[in-house]
């Protein structure tokens, strides 16, 4: 692992008497027209806030109607959006407008701006010694396409999609459903939406992959490189790789709507199951879209308050690579049922266990990381805690669901549910958290509480668990997934979770008013808050960083290993 | 692999065509009706009938079948079990009525189950004893250890020998679900409609059995779960190998039991298949598993295992309903080259390679100019 900085804040101090270092630019021009990475990653994060507060209002109206069988909540969410409440058929289009709302808000609004765009933007450029982005300019067009995105989702739930308004399709918009299947132009904004969303992530990913090859200071090789570079770095490939797929996918969907190809539809020769195929070669990669930089998180997070260095970085930093490479090579384990031949099957089963491996060498790194180290529980190590545990939880049942034979069974049911939010939900968003609380004070230059960080995580460990572990057992008996009603045998621990949402709640008011807090009173944040076991060259800046850092760039001096210390010193012309 | 072909595709009942495509157009048309026509009493809404697809010519109506006896509710053997009745039994699978499925539990409760929560609790084992051995009180002087090839490997090699435990079992489980069914398999197609399964008999006739969700009322008048309760059961023999074929009349849907550990997607344009021999008379139910529009949670799934005598007694109290005996009589009778009876082109036609992408079945394009309108 990489970098310490010797002698922290000699240098800020002299970006502060440059007085042109932090010359500011006028409002709309610094956060309308931004070209600066860190005003970028920090647009980012609040739209990620906000979507993800949108997201999970909606996650909340489907618990409310999946705590007891029958439909109390969809008719009161149809006449709210201007449909027709008393119909039945709109309030089961409804709820499935809201699963794919929830679905694609979560995956390409809140998770991946939040990883990618918000603390990729703001610490990789940071923490590879580098002034800004490759493409500064290409990095804003990159977040306000991933705006327009939002907006053309948002605005397709007013729009007619088949029997009701918004597109009812799941976030796969499998066709036919999503062709034939669904009249009406909803469908097509949530597409559009996707390209944008897509486009916007293609062009970040761009950036990520020049600027880290070719913008890290003097000294810093790739294997000296912070395992969060390294994430991002991964997953940049991963998103230049899979979301032309996904793009080429969803415009025949488009063509197959609108200007009569047949690409997914039998009648005209084609196959509904190619559909499925590309959008999974995209998907699985997706996944690992969205877990890859909270792996890189949480490397950071634990080797800082172990004071310690990452155990086997290099082992680290290639099991991301494998973990990767093999995630382009599995798709298929998502499409067990559709009628793949038993050798199509065997091959995804062993291929996708396979995964394990890198996964396990991951987790067990991260314990030996620990191991013999000095802990400090701060806010953002008992996140990271939470994720190790949360995150292996639900990587053993993802080693269930590899199985193809056992998929025939809990394919589609409320098992898979649990497993990809104990992953995402718990891993992905623990990691977030734990990457919030701590760069929030780098980032913002004010503390946040501790003790709130603490409540806040406490509530939400028991809240998610609370709503994901009961759909284990809901799975294994059987209850499918997007169903907005049910058989009474399900009440019982549909209605935990639902209760489980409640405490989640309560843990993110608890997040809010922190951010609150430390807004409007928080202590001010030193530069390297965390001490000595935060190396990376992040912590070697004020806290916030000047509005332009490194311009002169620091060197990374190549006498110690790539796990020992870093210096930063003003390169001599 | 031996089992290969268990797929078969392309070997259907070309004179189905129409049938499908009649009712393919009444699914379509049911769908144009005018959104807002259900409007149902406030709270619990449930389908009354005038919202579920009116039979069509060869549906079965209760009436018709007069003179069968239908299971009651006290032979309901697969279906979801309530806390209040057995809270264990109800975190767990549901009781399995097929070989493979018999297996497939083994696999999971005696493999899979026992190696993650071994697992999940050693990871938490060490996330423990770091926290309570090498927290900043107990341990104030951090080592500089960052390599050690040893553990490194161990814990490479070791899950690597873990999955290896897995896999084995689960190999041969997927080769035991892709056992061919032999020739003389029953074949009963199911067909997924938005929002109803149809049950088509192709060696018994070629009648189709539609089935709808029953009303929440009548189901909890007869005693039977609602939401899984339907009008017209799948009748199926017991204890014989069903050739169970899939179909999507619409878009996709997907056929799902879990007592039987059974579910194949009703992909449209293609046939999917699987062979289901089923242990025990009863019902089981299941439900629609792929999102296929509004009303994808009230498409459930009811089969009724009957004995074989039973069940061609069943078979015969249908309109055209015949039972093989009956159809091998009569071909016996015509001589001449058969009478185009769809049953014996099923078994006969079988296509040498499994295909995964079948071609499109010639004629089935029915949706071209009835896209369902709202």
């Amino acid at each position: 692992m990489a970098t310490t900085a010797e002698g922290f804040d000699a240098h800020h101090e002299e970006h502060a008497a440059h007085d042109h270092a932090d010359h500011k630019p006028s409002f709309f021009s610094r956060w309308f027209m931004s070209t600066n990475h860190k005003d970028i990653g920090t647009l980012y994060l609040i739209f990620a806030i906000i979507a993800g507060v949108i997201g999970g209002v909606i996650s909340g109206l489907m618990r409310a109607e999946l705590g007891s069988p029958g439909l109390q909540v969809m008719g009161g969410v149809v006449n709210f959006l201007g449909g027709d409440g008393a119909s039945f058929d709109q309030q089961g289009h409804m709820w499935n407008v809201l699963i794919t709302a929830h679905g694609l808000i979560m995956v390409f609004f809140m998770v991946m701006p939040a990883m990618i765009g918000g603390f990729g933007n703001w610490f990789v450029p940071l923490m590879i010694g580098a002034p800004d982005m490759a493409f500064p300019r290409m990095n804003n067009i990159s977040f306000w396409l991933t705006v327009a995105g939002f907006f053309s989702l948002l605005f397709s739930l007013f729009v007619p999609g088949g029997t009701g308004l918004g597109a009812g399709t799941g976030w796969t918009v499998y066709a036919p459903l999503s062709t034939t299947g669904s009249v009406g132009p909803a469908v097509d904004f949530a597409i559009f939406s996707l390209h944008l969303a897509g486009a916007g992530s293609i062009l970040g990913a761009t950036n990520f992959i020049t600027t880290i090859f070719n913008m890290r200071a003097p000294g810093m090789t790739l294997h000296k490189m912070p395992l969060f570079v390294w994430s991002v770095l991964v997953t940049a490939f991963l998103l230049l790789l899979a979301l032309p797929v996904l793009a080429a996918a969803i415009t025949m969907l488009l063509t197959d709507r609108n200007f009569g190809t047949t690409f997914f539809d039998p009648a005209g020769g084609g196959d509904p199951v190619l559909y499925q195929h590309l959008f999974w070669f995209f998907g699985h990669p997706e996944v690992y879209i969205m877990i890859l930089p909270g792996f890189g998180m949480i490397s950071q997070i634990v080797a800082t308050f172990s004071r310690k260095p990452v155990f086997g970085y290099l082992g680290m930093a290639y099991a991301m690579v494998a973990i990767g490479v093999v995630g382009f090579i599995v798709w298929a384990h998502h499409m067990y049922t559709v009628g793949l031949d038993v050798n199509t099957k065997m091959y995804f089963t062993a291929a996708t266990m396979v995964i394990a491996v890198p996964t396990g060498i991951k987790i067990f790194s991260w314990i030996a990381t620990m191991w013999g180290g000095s802990l400090e529980f701060k806010s953002p190590m008992v996140w990271a805690l939470g994720f190790i545990f949360l995150f292996t939880v639900g990587g053993v049942t993802g080693v269930v669901l590899a199985n193809g034979g056992i998929d025939d069974n809990l394919h589609d049911t409320y098992y898979v549910v649990a497993h990809f939010h104990y992953v995402l939900s718990m891993g992905a968003v623990f990691s977030l958290f734990a990457g919030f609380y701590y760069w929030f004070p780098k980032m913002s230059g004010r503390w946040h509480s501790e003790f709130l960080s603490h409540v806040h995580f406490w509530i939400f460990f028991v809240g998610v668990n609370m709503i994901f572990f009961p759909m284990h057992f809901l799975g294994l008996q059987g209850m499918a997934r997007r169903y907005p009603d049910y058989t009474p045998a399900f009440t019982y621990w549909n209605e935990i979770a639902t209760y489980g949402y409640m405490v989640m709640g309560v843990s993110m008011i608890v997040f809010f008013v922190n951010i609150g807090y430390a807004l409007v009173a928080g202590k001010r944040a030193p530069g390297n808050y965390w001490g000595e076991g935060a190396t990376t060259l992040e912590w070697s800046l004020s806290s916030p960083p000047p509005f332009h850092q490194f311009e002169t760039l620091p060197v990374i001096e190549d006498h110690h290993s790539a796990d020992d210390h870093i210096s930063e010193k003003p390169a001599t012309a | 692999m031996e089992s290969i072909d268990a797929m078969n595709f392309g070997a259907i009942a070309r004179k189905k065509l129409n049938l499908l495509t009649l009712l393919v157009v009444a699914a379509m048309a049911m769908v144009a009706l005018p959104v807002g026509s259900f409007a149902q009493e406030d709270g619990g809404v449930s389908l009354d009938e005038g919202s579920v697809a009116e039979p069509l010519e060869t549906t079965v109506t209760e009436a018709e079948a007069a003179g069968f006896d239908y299971y009651g509710p006290e032979m309901i053997k697969g279906q979801p079990v309530s806390s209040d009745e057995d809270f264990w039994g109800s975190m767990t699978f549901q009781d399995q009525y097929t070989e493979t499925g018999e297996y497939a539990l083994w696999m999971h409760d005696a493999i899979l189950l026992p190696i993650i929560v071994a697992i999940s609790i050693f990871v938490l084992f060490l996330l423990l004893w770091v926290v309570f051995r090498y927290n900043k009180r107990s341990n104030t002087v951090p080592s500089k250890t960052s390599h050690n090839t040893v553990i490194e490997v161990i814990w490479t090699v070791i899950p690597v020998l873990i999955l290896v435990v897995i896999a084995v079992p689960s190999i041969s489980l997927l080769a035991e679900q892709y056992k061919s069914p032999p020739e003389d398999a029953i074949t009963i197609k199911a067909n997924g409609y938005q929002w109803y399964w149809g049950y088509e008999y192709l060696d018994n006739g070629g009648f189709e059995v539609i089935s709808n969700m029953m009303p929440e009322s009548d189901a909890l008048d007869e005693g039977l779960p609602p939401q899984l309760a339907v009008d017209n059961r799948m009748v199926v023999p017991v204890g014989v190998p069903i050739r169970l074929q899939t179909f999507g009349a619409d878009v996709i849907h997907s056929f799902g039991i879990p007592s039987l550990w059974f579910k194949l997607d009703a992909v449209p344009g293609r046939i999917n298949e699987k062979m289901l021999t089923i242990d025990e008379p009863g019902i089981y139910y299941g439900q629609c598993m792929e999102l296929c529009g509004a009303r994808h949670g009230y498409m459930p799934i009811a089969i009724e295992a009957r004995p074989l005598e039973e069940y061609n007694a069943w078979v015969q109290s249908q309109p055209g309903g015949m039972t093989r005996a009956q159809i091998e009589a009569e071909e016996a009778a015509a001589a001449a080259p058969a009478p185009a009876e769809d049953t014996t082109e099923v078994e006969g036609v079988r296509p040498p390679v499994s295909s995964e992408l079948d071609a499109p079945i010639a004629g089935e394009a029915p949706t071209e100019d009835t896209s369902p309108t709202t």
